[in-house]
């Protein structure tokens, strides 16, 4: 949990990120949640579909009272999965109709969040 | 018009195709009000989305690069429309003034280039529109005031987090698009989903989360009256107004609403020739609720009754 | 007074080829070097002019660190090389049929998409034996503008130095082939006559005068060519 760089110990678990979070109904592990295993070192937090449906919106960071920046955590989630070759985004599946409309912001963003 | 100012522009990837009439307007309204936006000679894809892990150097290459492309020229400051950019930019601008040994060691990787001495200062366009030209300004050159448009401000995300970077000095409650707004003579619609998350790059893979925020977002604006949506990112302007489609299988319901970048509206606004503003390119046409409010040309061709 | 030849003495080289140390002479290229050596080239050789692309060669300097790239048939050996090549680059081709193509910006990333990836590293560049700047006809082509894309990436020789080192895995050559056919096929100004001409011929206008020059003996042609009708000196 380095490369996030913060102090994830001093997370209270007081729930503000997960309410703030937009992506929350879908997730399996909550923001909040994500923290809490990483408190306690369990790596099953690497199966949740959590950091890779984050839209890095930031919402989290700047509301956690204890400022903990959980956007960064997240980022180092996906970080250590992409690094260990796990995709989200297959460049291969994408399909002839999404290429030809979607804005290069759109591909360009994504695949650097969700491709390795 | 004798433009009195130049300063360096940054249009990012999106603005030479899908969002190229933010680019044109943009540019067009800023000669207004004498200032001439100056592309980089040479400029590269700014790498959004800003990287946030802290071992991750190769993220911040991309915008350095363009900090160093902004010197050749000979500017010190670089303004960009694109709010993705703009937060890219300006991260890596503070990263780089901040962390002497990544300073060091992008510049040692770079060593085509000559060394970045973090002399550059990132704006977004609505900060010179709000701190260099003066809304003031803007109102009293507007020729075409869109009277009793209900415009719903939408900031999303890059705009204003995270908190150093914000144009606002209230990230939760941003004024500056309602200040813009009520410049232009329309009627801002203010809403709590203003600065949620449009769903940015989930729109690649999970098209239906990115249709169930479009949902909640444009639900929410609809429900207190807007009828046009203002943004400042293509992305969010991607989002809102293709995935519309999308939103209204999870919800039949969902009035249509147009969304169009601010700088279209400003450009209405000040009597700009309306073939010129790209209103075709939209999804859902803007043309429609801007008829019906009578908004549309210059007033040489459709004059505004003035209340004597 | 000059040296015979058999005076001079010939400066020699040690280069390094499959771990094994060998002294070659100074003034030879990668390639020639590599035949002095004994080796029968079957891959990786072409043209022998620099142009083909065909022997792309990744070599270090002993005890440095950076990796450099060249052309065999254009490098001169140094003292200390160290050579790998690399004749053949698994790349990344999309089939497409030409005809079929839009020359607008999302047709680059309908094929390649991969382009988005781009970090803006500038290894591309830094790789090309061509000094062209690929990185920026990449980008070029990431924001639409075919035209440009195609005009940079014209000295392109497809040797695969660049995709081989891009870590984004781009296969760049290839952008720059279809931002090129795009141009040459859609973009580039056509030349009216050269059609108009096309169009006669494919009428049938000059069928007639063709076959009888088919049919036509030597002395007949030969009335022919000095009767022609040629511009003024």
């Amino acid at each position: 949990m380095e490369l996030a760089g913060n102090d994830i110990k001093i997370c209270y678990q007081c729930g503000e990120c997960s309410g703030g979070c937009p992506e929350s109904a879908v997730m399996d592990l909550l923001p909040n949640q994500v923290m809490h295993k990483i408190q306690l070192g369990d790596e099953t937090v690497l199966k949740a579909n959590t950091f890779w449906i984050c839209s890095s919106c930031l919402v989290c960071s700047a509301r956690c009272p204890k400022g903990i920046d959980i956007a960064k955590v997240m980022e180092s989630l996906r970080e250590l999965s992409l690094r260990s070759k796990k995709r989200y985004v297959e460049l291969a599946e994408l399909s002839k109709e999404d290429l030809e409309e979607l804005p290069q912001i759109a591909l360009i963003s994504s695949f650097k969040k969700q491709t390795s | 018009m004798y433009l009195t100012e130049k300063i360096a522009y940054y249009p990012g990837c999106t603005a030479k195709s899908y969002a190229k009439y933010m680019d044109s307007t943009s540019r067009d309204v800023m000669k207004e009000f004498g200032i001439d936006l100056v592309e980089l000679t040479r400029w590269t894809c700014c790498g959004t989305f800003y990287g946030l892990a802290d071992d991750n150097l190769y993220s911040q290459l991309a915008p350095i690069r363009n900090m160093i492309r902004t010197r050749e020229d000979g500017f010190t400051d670089l303004v960009t429309t694109c709010s993705m950019c703009y937060n890219t930019l300006k991260r890596a601008n503070l990263l780089f003034k901040t962390d002497e040994e990544k300073a060091e060691r992008l510049n040692a990787f770079m060593y085509e280039e000559k060394n970045y001495e973090e002399d550059v200062n990132v704006w977004h366009l609505l900060e010179i529109i709000r701190d260099k030209v003066d809304i003031e300004k803007i109102t009293r050159k507007v020729v075409n005031p869109l009277k009793g448009l209900k415009v719903a401000p939408y900031y999303g995300c890059t705009l204003v987090r995270p908190e150093e970077i914000s144009i606002d000095s209230n990230p939760e409650k941003p004024t500056i698009l309602t200040d813009l707004i009520f410049a232009l003579g329309a009627e801002p619609v203010e809403d709590p989903y203003m600065t949620e998350c449009c769903g940015s790059y989930l729109t690649v893979k999970d098209k239906h989360l990115v249709a169930d925020r479009t949902n909640k977002i444009i639900g929410s604006m609809t429900r207190r009256g807007a009828e046009i949506i203002m943004v400042s990112c293509p992305l969010c302007q991607f989002n809102l107004d293709r995935r519309q489609k999308q939103a209204r299988e999870l919800n039949p319901s969902l009035p249509e609403i147009p969304v169009v970048y601010f700088t279209q509206l400003m450009a209405l606004a000040l009597g700009m020739d309306y073939d010129k503003l790209g209103f075709k390119e939209h999804h859902v046409d803007p043309t429609i609720v801007l008829k019906k409010r009578k908004l549309l040309g210059t007033p040489e061709k459709v004059p505004i009754k003035v209340k004597k | 007074m000059t040296k015979t030849s058999a005076e001079i003495k010939q400066e020699m080289v040690k280069i390094y080829v499959a771990n094994t140390e060998y002294e070659v002479p100074s003034n030879l290229t990668i390639m020639k070097a590599l035949e002095f050596l004994g080796w029968r080239l079957e891959r990786g050789v072409g043209c022998r002019g620099g142009f083909c692309g065909a022997c792309s060669t990744i070599y270090r300097l002993k005890g440095d660190h950076k990796l450099y790239t060249a052309l065999a048939c254009a490098a001169q050996v140094e003292d200390g090389m160290v050579i790998a090549q690399i004749p053949i680059n698994p790349a990344n081709k999309k089939l497409y049929n030409i005809d079929s193509l839009k020359a607008v910006p999302n047709t680059m990333l309908e094929f390649y998409p991969e382009i988005a990836r781009c970090i803006s590293c500038n290894t591309c560049t830094k790789a090309c034996p061509m000094d062209i700047e690929v990185m920026d006809y990449v980008q070029a082509a990431l924001r639409g503008d075919i035209a440009q894309a195609a005009h940079i990436s014209f000295d392109c020789i497809m040797c695969g130095l660049c995709a081989t080192r891009c870590p984004a895995e781009i296969t760049q050559f290839n952008v720059g082939i279809l931002a090129r056919r795009l141009y040459g096929r859609y973009i580039a100004p056509k030349y009216k006559q050269l059609s108009k001409r096309v169009d006669e011929v494919e009428k049938g206008k000059y069928d007639a005068e063709i076959s009888e020059m088919m049919k036509a003996d030597q002395k007949a042609i030969a009335k022919l060519y000095n009767s022609r009708v040629r511009e003024k000196d």
